[in-house]
């Protein structure tokens, strides 16, 4: 494995996930644990690469599905309405609230979409062993770990609604197929992301970009 | 398993880029960050258990009123209905949708339940002055359920579906709506403020 100058690799110095102590490596040990809270250390997340692929996979599969089937259908008076991601956020537009239809779209349609696509882009530029601005791959990652767990509010929405069983005469509301895709890939993204170890992002880097800012 | 030899304390490596630097010297109140990625390292504050201990039995207050009073009511053609978070996951699995319901119940109830326990758990002893009885995996489980607990998301999640019901019926926000705003907030504060390595400094 290659190592960046000045990383904890380069030196065999084993920094721990928990607790954060830099512990040095015995020599001809295949498992080490950290001397003061005693968690596995290990230089990097294992198998990363591969494992962050399989949730990525697993989490575009589902994408169709979570926004073709209704996350919820309300009957309302006799008239039964099925409302899908994109024709909630119709919904909102036409009763003028753009404002809040703009933070669900961006939530529920564009950030898993950008999310598969930013982290699809990470793993094969690691693969292809590109050198070049490893600060921005890292703020590409960065983003996709904050914002990745706003797309859950749809869900949200539709467990709100649901609850509103004493309505029952006049309107009612069953959650959808969709709603449980759609959960899915938000978990599957998130897992995701989390398997991705950034550290390979500098692994690789040029040296001239290694070099301290200051 | 073996365990790894300890090297030098004021040494830390970046968990973002794996840059290894060393700790500065004491500076007030300031916040460390790595030399090449900028991500924060380490935080100076002076007060790193009394402060999160607060806001974790505050935290614990609010929950209970964000699960004991409605979120919004509801009237519509003479009928009144109000929803609560409990009864919404309910209603979901009455719907026979269980995957949905404990992914929702996980994430607005038990893994924010679990935030908040175990900030108590954690920092209480910790301001009495000694470690609780298993605070590495405390320590280690209140690091990984942060991640999963919601309330921020499903906070706007009552507003969207408050707006789109405005639309037919009249719609108020219940105390537990105010409750979960300042509930929000509160967990938002506590959970940067959760400092693992400072921690281990008092500990070990």
């Amino acid at each position: 494995m290659r190592a960046s100058r000045g990383s904890a690799m380069a030196q065999a110095l084993l920094p721990c996930r928990s607790c954060g102590l830099v512990s040095r490596r015995p020599p001809a040990v295949a498992r080490v644990s950290c001397p003061r809270c005693g968690v596995r250390l290990q230089m990097r997340i294992p198998r990363s690469l591969s494992r962050t692929w399989a949730f990525l996979v697993a989490a575009s599969m589902l994408y169709l599905p979570a926004n073709l089937l209704p996350i919820m259908q309300v009957t309302s008076l006799g008239r039964t309405r099925s409302d899908t991601i994109l024709s909630g956020v119709e919904y909102l537009l036409q009763l003028g609230m753009w404002p809040l239809a703009l933070i669900v779209f961006v939530a529920s349609v564009l950030v898993p979409v950008a999310k598969i696509a930013i982290l699809a882009y990470l793993l094969v530029s690691l693969q292809l062993g590109a050198r070049a601005r490893p600060m921005d791959r890292l703020r590409l990652y960065r983003f996709t770990e904050f914002v990745g767990r706003w797309s859950m509010v749809d869900v949200f929405v539709v467990a709100v609604l649901v609850a509103l069983v004493h309505l029952g005469q006049v309107a009612q509301v069953e959650a959808g197929a969709g709603a449980l895709f759609f959960a899915a890939v938000v978990i599957l993204t998130m897992l995701a992301a989390r398997t991705f170890d950034p550290r390979l992002i500098w692994d690789n880097a040029e040296p001239a970009d290694v070099e301290p800012a200051r | 398993m073996q365990t790894a030899a300890p090297h030098h304390h004021d040494l830390l490596a970046c968990p973002e880029c794996d840059l290894l630097q060393r700790l500065p010297e004491a500076r007030g109140n300031a916040r460390v960050r790595c030399r090449r990625c900028g991500c924060v390292l380490l935080h100076r504050e002076r007060d790193v258990v009394a402060v999160p201990l607060a806001l974790g039995i505050t935290a614990a207050v609010l929950f209970i009123l964000a699960n004991s009073y409605p979120l919004l009511h509801f009237g519509l053609h003479g009928h009144h209905d109000a929803t609560y978070l409990l009864a919404g996951i309910r209603e979901l699995f009455a719907q026979d949708r269980p995957v949905l319901a404990g992914v929702v119940l996980f994430t607005t109830v038990l893994a924010p339940a679990l935030h908040i326990g175990l900030l108590i758990y954690l920092y209480l002893p910790l301001a009495l002055g000694r470690p609780p009885p298993g605070f590495v995996s405390a320590l280690r489980l209140v690091q990984a359920v942060l991640p999963w607990s919601m309330l921020e998301i499903f906070l706007l999640g009552v507003i969207v579906a408050g707006v789109k019901l405005a639309e037919q019926a009249t719609i108020q926000p219940g105390p537990a709506a105010w409750a979960l705003v300042l509930l929000v907030l509160v967990l938002a504060a506590a959970s940067v403020r959760v400092h693992p390595r400072r921690l281990w400094e008092r500990v070990a």
